[in-house]
């Protein structure tokens, strides 16, 4: 597993670690931005408000089953340290997307999605700490491209903004799991 | 001279349809890695934030039972084949306004046809077989 090859570079982990706590910064910062937009935001109202809310709601949906994903993998027992320990604060990440998501939507005057009683994961091809990782890897990859396909249909551009800098993390996600499987982290100069 | 320059233009004409044709039909394996972009919310075989691809065509739109759709899907009236994916994948907010699938759609005809040819495959794989939808979501 090339995670491993991390684990003997430990100038590299400690950067990834400080790399790891400023993205959790910058999300803050989103989140501020997001609320602090809100009245801006509400006073709108109108048509392209409530395209919005659904946007953010299908964003938040998608970040609701993300935690569940990352807690089947927490608890698979096919996860080893460090590994599972990145797998756990990419799920904290997840949880402060949905938390400001949340909020975003309820300030906007919507009702934010709720977490499902149950979710399907293809729990019966998950053997090995590589079949958890390339998962999550192909659900990370989706979302930076759900976030990219959501960006300029926001009405607004906060919102635009916000969603933007959850992309950049999950394309963060992304780019450490393919890492961790041995593939190139950064495979193409763009995404679709 | 005439007679060979007919017959490479009718050849050109030939290549150009079959290309057109191809176009049309789409690369399922090109399909696949683009199918990439829709596994934030969607899979084949279950519903998630999306609902289930298997048994896409000929389904009528919003008709997964269990699924919680959207009212605007719901009352779209749509039912799925390879021109109404090819005109809802291009920019479903405008396709069909109000839908939850807050997406920019794929503006490239051939990715779109790609998709679209793999979405086709996928529905007699075996992951699909599998879940073969009752008789009553299907379109009549």
């Amino acid at each position: 597993m090339s995670f491993l090859i991390l684990g003997k570079a430990p100038n590299t982990l400690a950067a990834r670690r400080a790399f790891l706590g400023r993205s959790g910064l910058l999300l803050s910062g989103t989140a501020v931005a997001l609320l602090a937009g809100r009245d801006a935001l509400a006073a709108k109202g109108g048509k392209s408000t409530a395209e919005d809310v659904r946007i953010l709601n299908t964003a938040l949906g998608a970040e609701l089953e993300a935690i569940a994903a990352y807690q089947v993998g927490a608890e698979s027992g096919l996860l080893q340290k460090p590994v599972l320990d990145l797998a756990l604060v990419f799920q904290g990440h997840h949880k402060q997307h949905a938390d400001v998501l949340s909020k975003t939507v309820a300030k906007l005057g919507g009702k934010p999605a709720a977490a499902k009683d149950k979710y399907t994961f293809p729990t019966d091809t998950l053997k090995s700490q590589a079949d958890v990782l390339q998962f999550a890897a192909t659900l990370e990859k989706g979302a930076v491209s759900a976030y990219l396909g959501a960006v300029p249909v926001f009405g607004n551009k906060d919102l635009a903004k916000a969603a933007a800098s959850i992309l950049g993390d999950e394309a963060m996600h992304w780019a450490i799991l393919r890492n961790a499987l041995g593939e190139a982290p950064v495979p193409s100069a763009f995404m679709a | 001279m005439g007679r060979a320059r007919a017959l490479a233009g009718a050849a050109l004409a030939l290549a150009a349809g079959a290309t057109a044709a191809a176009n049309r039909a789409g690369d399922a394996q090109a399909g696949a890695a683009i199918y990439a972009r829709c596994l934030a919310c969607h899979a084949l075989a279950y519903d998630r934030t999306g609902p289930r691809h298997c048994g896409l065509f000929g389904r009528r739109a919003g008709s997964v039972k269990g699924f919680a759709y959207s009212d605007a899907m719901k009352r779209s009236n749509i039912v799925w084949n390879e021109r109404t994916l090819d005109r809802f994948l291009a920019n479903p907010l405008n396709a069909v306004p109000g839908t939850a699938m807050g997406y920019a759609g794929i503006p490239d005809k051939k990715e779109r046809a790609d998709l679209i040819a793999y979405l086709r495959q996928a529905d007699s794989s075996p992951e699909c077989r599998k879940q073969a939808p009752p008789a009553r979501d299907r379109a009549r």
